[in-house]
């Protein structure tokens, strides 16, 4: 820093940090992602926004362990991911084979147990 | 998706597309030198005249970058400008009014935190008759008369204490035992033979303990004074000042005063004991409120190397309760020394007001503490019974008690601890500057005060802030005209 001085040990260390991250950051990531915060503001690994390249149970909480943090209403793995995602859910194809899967579900939050089994 | 970042350069980038306001940080100033106490990280920077600029022009309200440059750039030139709101902005003093607020960390210490220092108490008795004690005046919160806790601790259980110690210490090298009480001279032969066993198992382990007591010296003899010294063990004397005012709260059960009684000993002590610096531990009421004479009389006239002072622990109603008034004139005597400190500091001479020191080295470091001390964690209490609690003045009761040196600590209790008493929880420090320092405080007081050692004291806000404040004006002003003293605080 030319124009800040750091002047105890913490602000050393935040120097440094800083530098450090400077020149982490001078070649970005050439990926499309959504952010929350800045990559080098945040803690954990790295997600992209609203959907899981991890294929697991689990994700539907973010880095944190909540649900705050999501981008979207953890609904969504039911009834979003498999139209508007690359990647395809796992729930029932509802444009040929399934189409009233959702029929008895009106709201996913109040009567997501009406969503039932599929049997082909 | 915001538009992409206007790449100025690669060394300063401004976001074009965003506004700029004033972040979190409290600014002080020593020598004509203006400074940036971050929060929460603790970092301390000085500011050049550029950027003192730029935070004035923010102080009057969110500006666009471009309009900001422009204004500025009269003064400076527009180079100058730009890296300096880039070097603000990476450590966070400048940003983005509309990003969320940064939420205070909740991370809890690692489960395997070791424990550093165990205070034992050796017994809870005790020969005087303070009338303000916390184990036995008005506010005590352990059943010492009539409870299930006995007068002393057995060899056997300050044994299996070491050994707890020892373990719980787990990778450090050096472990800090700490004898207590009641009058822990009461129980002195424990205090040696717990010493001579905690040498050996330490050695036996490839360690090394410190020790260090605390007493109101009434009972000590010229060989336990040499006994003191020979095994050089820290010693913390528990007196209050001259004569008028040792004599009036700190009395034997008779009501007699104890100045006379402890005076010759100290003396003595002071005189042989010269491996360790004895330190005095003040409690301050408002019978007796005049903080220079106190501190003058105990080193200069007694010969203390350092003394530290606490205003007393107790409710609002009780006499010797210092009243608000009765903090502010405390605090003006407080920060009278303090800069009497800095005097010294600048000399490179000691004075013994430990109370700046000890802040003066936490803002040196950039401690930002998620807990107001070490209690539960890297500190706790052990009671006569082998109790493990928070720390010395919980030891005893039952509510605050953590596990048994014999069978270990309770983890999931820690961890509830742990989360209630995290500064996360604490919300009503949230928006104190001060918080990386304080954070919400003593647990003991908040329990006297508010029935509830997870609350923040919320009482000493202001004295904390001003305090805090003081101390980081001197700690400027070192910074400034004499840096190398600092570098005693390194380690």
């Amino acid at each position: 820093m030319k124009h800040l001085k750091p002047i105890n040990q913490k602000a050393v260390r935040i120097e440094a940090y800083v530098a450090r991250e400077a020149a982490s950051t001078s070649a970005p990531e050439r990926d499309v992602v959504g952010l929350r915060r800045p990559p080098h503001e945040q803690t954990g690994p790295h997600f992209p926004l609203g959907c899981s390249l991890v294929f697991s149970p689990g994700w539907e909480v973010d880095s944190d362990g909540g649900t705050a943090g999501l981008c979207q209403p953890v609904e969504r793995d039911i009834f979003d991911c498999h139209l508007s995602c690359f990647w395809p859910a796992h729930v029932p194809d509802q444009l040929n084979h399934a189409l009233d899967w959702t029929g008895k579900c009106a709201s996913a939050q109040k009567d997501w147990r009406n969503l039932d089994l599929i049997f082909p | 998706m915001s538009p992409p970042v206007a790449a100025l350069s690669p060394t300063r980038t401004v976001r074009n597309d965003r506004t700029l306001a004033l972040r979190e940080f409290h600014p002080f100033e020593a020598f004509g030198a203006r400074f940036l106490y971050m929060v929460p990280s603790a970092g301390i920077f000085r500011l050049d005249s550029t950027g003192a600029a730029i935070l004035d022009a923010l102080a009057a309200g969110p500006c666009e970058p471009d309009a900001l440059v422009e204004s500025l750039s009269g003064e400076y030139e527009i180079d100058r400008i730009l890296e300096t709101i880039h070097e603000l902005t990476e450590i966070r003093a400048i940003g983005d009014p509309s990003a969320p607020k940064e939420q205070v960390p909740n991370d809890l210490p690692p489960a395997d935190f070791p424990l550093n220092t165990m205070v034992l108490n050796v017994t809870n008795k005790c020969n005087l008759a303070c009338t303000y004690c916390y184990e036995y005046g008005e506010d005590k919160i352990v059943d010492t008369r009539y409870g299930k806790q006995p007068k002393f601790m057995s060899e056997e259980t300050a044994e299996e204490s070491v050994d707890f110690l020892l373990a719980e210490s787990k990778g450090q090298q050096v472990a800090r035992l700490t004898f207590f009480g009641g009058e822990t001279l009461l129980n002195f032969p424990v205090l040696q033979k717990t010493v001579a066993y905690a040498r050996r198992r330490a050695q036996e382990q490839g360690k090394r303990v410190e020790f260090s007591f605390t007493t109101n010296a009434t009972l000590l003899r010229p060989d336990i004074i040499q006994w003191l010294a020979d095994n050089q063990i820290g010693v913390t004397i528990s007196i209050d000042g001259p004569k008028a005012v040792q004599d009036g709260l700190r009395v034997f059960s008779n009501g007699r005063g104890s100045y006379d009684v402890v005076l010759p000993k100290i003396k003595e002590l002071l005189q042989v004991h010269r491996s360790r610096p004895i330190g005095a531990r003040v409690t301050l009421t408002q019978k007796h409120l005049n903080v220079l004479e106190i501190f003058r009389h105990l080193t200069q006239e007694v010969g203390f190397w350092e003394v530290g002072l606490a205003p007393v622990t107790t409710q609002d109603h009780r006499d010797y309760a210092i009243t608000p008034e009765g903090k502010d004139e405390m605090l003006r005597q407080f920060e009278q020394l303090a800069w009497e400190w800095l005097e010294c500091a600048l000399r490179d001479e000691h004075h013994g007001f430990s109370n700046a020191r000890d802040t003066i080295e936490e803002i040196h470091k950039g401690v930002s503490k998620a807990y107001g001390c070490g209690a539960g964690l890297g500190l706790m209490g052990v009671a006569t019974d082998g109790n493990v609690s928070l720390c010395h003045r919980f030891a005893g009761s039952p509510e605050h008690t953590l596990g048994h040196v014999s069978s270990g600590v309770d983890r999931v209790k820690q961890q509830s601890f742990l989360v209630d008493h995290h500064i996360a929880a604490k919300t009503d420090c949230h928006t104190c500057w001060a918080r990386p320092i304080c954070s919400g405080g003593c647990y003991h007081e908040a329990h006297v005060r508010y029935g509830d050692s997870s609350h923040a004291n919320l009482h000493y806000c202001t004295w904390v802030r001003s305090w805090t404040h003081t101390c980081l004006e001197i700690y400027g002003a070192l910074a400034e005209k004499n840096p190398k003293f600092l570098e005693r605080f390194d380690a």
